[in-house]
């Protein structure tokens, strides 16, 4: 854990990594758990978001309920290691790419970018890999699908 | 979900309001009064469309380290060796992907001394093949907002 962090930050900071609480003054709620005001709450949760350990405040969605129903693994072989980086920022620009990242690679693994796609059906993901494949120029590529799920969850740094 | 749902949650998304009255903030945006919009996101999070109201953390900036693993393991014994994969809290998410490596699961934990030690007790407890530790050289992006445009035009930024 980042030294910076103090057992009050902590403390805050656990209260946000599963639900808030589901009322109308949240941040009140937290403040007499953890005993602070709150007006300190929302300063330090202000703070955290500025420190980055905080990357993102806000609402995940089940995304199959709200439409988006299919998620590939689109692996890319790049074999120049010079080329990678400049591919990866192309493709991490598409917006129905998610997450981007490069990854080593193994003799029967020949792949080096990964992104995952998302669209309405499979076929949209295929659609857009297509795409991604002609603007970058990568041909050798492969789409993996979740067949099954066994977990989803957020994760628990706090306790 | 109805145009004032698909405003609220494209607020919400990247940036619930922290201050004092946040349904508030964001009714005032929306149009609607704070118990409406409180109502509808109550609503919303009761129906799943909201899977959680929370932060999410840069693993990287608590010094924390992660990671995404792959696995080749006999097709019988999938829900066994998926089942211990999950039991462990550092297992963030775990799929069965349509390949010969068909168990794909990502780590979060403070050390890659305590990952190498989790890879290390699955496969001496299932006796699967070594596992592939595949953490990322480089991060080009990482995204989870989705807009939500009218329904006259659903494609999305």
């Amino acid at each position: 854990m980042n030294p910076e962090i103090k057992e009050i930050d902590k403390a805050i900071m656990g209260c946000l990594q599963d639900n808030i609480p589901l009322s109308m003054r949240p941040f009140r709620d937290i403040a007499e758990k953890v005993g602070l005001t709150e007006e300190e709450v929302i300063a330090n949760i202000k703070r955290y978001r500025e420190k980055g350990w905080i990357r993102r405040f806000g609402v995940t969605l089940r995304h199959q309920k709200a439409g988006f129903t299919a998620n590939g693994m689109g692996v890319w072989r790049v074999p120049e290691p010079e080329d990678r980086e400049r591919l990866g920022y192309e493709m991490a620009a598409f917006n129905e790419v998610s997450h981007c990242y490069e990854r080593p690679s193994f003799d029967d693994w020949p792949y080096h970018l990964f992104t995952m796609i998302h669209g309405e059906s499979q076929e949209e993901v295929e659609d857009i890999a297509r795409r991604i494949s002609e603007k970058t120029g990568v041909k050798d590529y492969h789409l993996l699908y979740s067949t099954r799920e066994f977990k989803k969850s957020s994760m628990r740094y706090f306790g | 979900m109805d145009q004032h749902d698909r405003d609220i949650l494209n607020i919400i998304q990247t940036g619930f309001p922290v201050e004092a009255s946040p349904y508030a903030a964001i009714g005032e945006k929306v149009g609607i009064s704070e118990q409406e919009t409180y109502d509808r996101v109550m609503k919303m999070k009761e129906n799943n469309v909201i899977r959680r109201i929370g932060a999410t953390f840069d693993s990287r900036k608590l010094h924390f380290t992660s990671t995404l693993c792959s696995a080749k393991v006999p097709a019988e014994r999938l829900e066994e060796v998926a089942a211990l994969v999950s039991e462990y809290p550092e297992v963030t998410h775990n799929y069965e992907r349509n390949h010969k490596y068909n168990l794909w699961f990502t780590l979060i934990a403070e050390s890659e001394e305590r990952i190498r030690q989790i890879l290390g007790e699955i496969e001496g407890k299932t006796g699967i093949p070594p596992i592939r530790n595949m953490p990322a050289k480089i991060m080009f992006k990482i995204k989870v907002d989705f807009k939500f445009k009218d329904k006259k035009n659903e494609s999305r930024n």
